[in-house]
């Protein structure tokens, strides 16, 4: 017998040893090497991947600079100095973790989008749409709350602008604000909470939300841009006729895409952190003043959109006032993709054969979702105002209007097979 | 006994157990939820301050902002001319007798104040709690070419008075809280109690 396959055989009955006691390659076969995956994928289908690094990416930054951050009111401005300037590649890891926030939402939106597109909500696909719109908001909160640890004038106010949302609840509103923050005002309190669920809550949420999206999937199965069902025509071994086992054939065409994205994210971590100002505000290199609110408040750009529909409440409306309205449509607008499975009627799932009318309707609320983006970067003013309340109807009529126009419209035959 | 019996019975104890689990639970919950109120030391930061306004011209706000539970204090002194205004300027007000907005009793006049000239505010927008800018002149201003004077608040755009009530149409629902106040002389103020007349 040659050494070779001595060797083999020692490594294949270790293999069975851990097998027996620990199911490690039918777990790997079921996701991966044997997890069936439609051969149609594009770019789009590469987002989901590039979230996972990020997350990764953020928790590992994360944990790095939680070892030289202080959480209180007195010491949190100074020890995010002290990491810039003192420790050693500091200013690389605090850099890597602000611009993974930013990073995780152009993913996570291109990601959204995708599934707006090639209609990945529909069924039997609701509840892995549910789990992914779960992630989305914990990564909403997980953003807020990071952004006061800095403490950072910016930080400070920004926080006291989305706390006092709460605030618009009528009645108990007010009592809840104060629990919320653990005192009269934002303080050292409020920031060693924050503290609390930005490193270990919310992460622990995120990354069991994460699991459950990724068990969902490949219980149902991945969509694609066609949109039809490769469950539907197997072979003689069960195996979908347009499936390829995601390991290696995705796996190392995720490869490529996660070196694309690492090049783009290094080249904004080294050259350009603070993005002028759109990452990093230029109020936030000033610490955290209770007196002083800065000129002009705007959220980090990924809240825009929804600031913007907030701001666009400007009138008391069937009894409501102005200020509860705000919060409502900014609740709404952000919950709301989360109706997509029972809006959309239609009887194709992809935008490749739906009709002109749910084309239009999508690039129109692509477009609206910029301009809102846009709008909530800038002061208020009149026109800016009128502008973002326009807007803010055509966001919502996209979701509302679909069980309309997606059953009225001419759509085109899906294909037996995928096309690629 | 017969089976059905037995059955209902273990269903009852299921019923009871998992109820009293269920009370458990709640009472569990209740130091992790009482535990974000604020602390005894928060609170006991929060005593009232005395502030010497003696060097408050007519026309200005007293600066640096004092800080009443760390929230700033908007203290300002009133011309007899904006004072005039506060008396006969009422149509653009969304709320111009301080029904439903936030003010001890002793302050429910015009003025929203003990003395006419002399205002005190809590200096956060009830919107969205932002800290609203100081315009006291009657003065064209980029936000308004009508301005009479007042408080602008940068982040949404909210306007105030110099009684801090705010105008119609705009985010702000209700005009700027009055905080408790007394005189305890002339010159001294004491921000967080009601005092005696109260």
């Amino acid at each position: 017998m040659s050494e070779v396959t001595e060797k083999g055989r020692w490594v294949s009955r270790s293999m069975q040893w851990v097998d027996d006691r620990i199911p490690i390659t039918a777990t790997f076969k079921q996701h991966a090497s044997e997890y069936y995956a439609p051969k149609n994928f594009n770019v789009w289908y590469a987002m989901g991947a590039l979230a996972l690094v990020v997350l990764v990416i953020q928790v590992l930054t994360g944990i790095w600079l939680t070892m030289a951050y202080v959480p209180t009111g007195e010491g949190a401005f100074a020890s995010v100095e002290y990491i810039m300037r003192d420790v050693d590649f500091g200013y690389l890891i605090r850099y890597m973790h602000s611009t993974g926030a930013s990073a995780f939402f152009v993913v996570v939106y291109l990601h959204m989008f995708r599934g707006f597109a090639y209609g990945s909500y529909r069924k039997p696909r609701e509840l892995l749409w549910l789990i992914g719109m779960a992630i989305y908001l914990v990564l909403m909160a997980e953003g807020f709350f990071g952004y006061l640890l800095p403490w950072g004038n910016m930080s400070y106010w920004g926080a006291q602008v989305i706390v006092s949302l709460i605030g618009a609840i009528p009645y108990f509103g007010p009592e809840l604000m104060e629990w919320v923050r653990g005192d009269f005002v934002m303080s050292g309190i409020t920031l060693n909470r924050f503290f609390a669920l930005h490193v270990v809550a919310l992460p622990l949420m995120l990354v069991g939300l994460v699991f459950l999206h990724i068990v969902a999937l490949h219980h149902v199965g991945s969509s694609n841009p066609d949109g039809i069902e490769i469950k539907a025509k197997k072979d003689e071994n069960g195996v979908p006729l347009d499936g390829i086992p995601f390991h290696p054939y995705y796996s190392t065409k995720d490869f490529v895409a996660i070196v694309v994205f690492l090049i783009l994210f290094c080249a904004v971590v080294f050259y350009a952190p603070e993005m002028g100002g759109y990452f990093i505000e230029k109020p936030n290199f000033e610490e955290a003043n209770p007196l002083k609110t800065p000129e002009h408040i705007a959220p980090v750009w990924y809240y825009t959109p929804f600031y913007a529909m907030l701001r666009a409440a400007t009138f008391p409306f069937l009894g409501i006032d102005a200020k509860f309205w705000g919060l409502i449509i900014m609740a709404g607008a952000i919950l709301i993709p989360a109706a997509l499975p029972w809006l959309d009627r239609s009887k194709v799932k992809s935008m490749r054969y739906k009709g002109w009318f749910s084309k239009i309707a999508l690039m129109n609320f692509v477009a609206c979702f910029l301009v809102l983006g846009y709008l909530g970067t800038i002061p208020p003013s009149p026109i800016a105002t009128a502008t973002a309340q326009i807007m803010t109807i055509v966001y919502f009529a996209y979701f509302i209007l679909m069980p309309w126009y997606t059953t009225i419209e001419q759509t085109k035959p899906e294909p037996e097979r995928v096309s690629h | 006994m017969s089976e059905d019996t037995l059955n209902t019975n273990r269903r009852y104890l299921l019923l009871a157990t998992t109820g009293v689990a269920a009370v458990g639970v709640v009472g569990a919950t209740i130091p992790f939820v009482q535990s974000w109120q604020p602390s005894a030391r928060a609170r006991a930061l929060g005593a009232p301050i005395k502030v010497n306004i003696g060097k408050l011209k007519p026309g200005e706000i007293l600066g640096p902002l004092p800080a009443w539970r760390g929230q700033p204090i908007f203290i300002v002194n009133r011309t007899p001319a904006a004072i005039e205004i506060l008396e006969n300027e009422l149509a653009n007000l969304a709320d111009p007798d301080s029904i439903e907005s936030v003010q001890p009793e002793y302050t429910e006049n015009p003025y929203r104040s003990r003395r006419p000239e002399i205002g005190v505010y809590l200096g956060l927008c009830t919107h969205l709690g932002c800290s609203p800018k100081y315009y006291g002149a009657v003065q064209p201003e980029d936000f308004e070419s009508d301005w009479k004077g007042g408080f602008f608040c940068p982040c949404h755009g909210s306007k105030f008075d110099l009684a801090g009530r705010v105008e119609r149409n705009l985010p702000a629902p209700t005009n700027l809280t009055v905080p408790p106040h007394y005189y305890e002389s002339d010159e001294v103020l004491v921000i967080g109690l009601d005092g005696q007349s109260a």
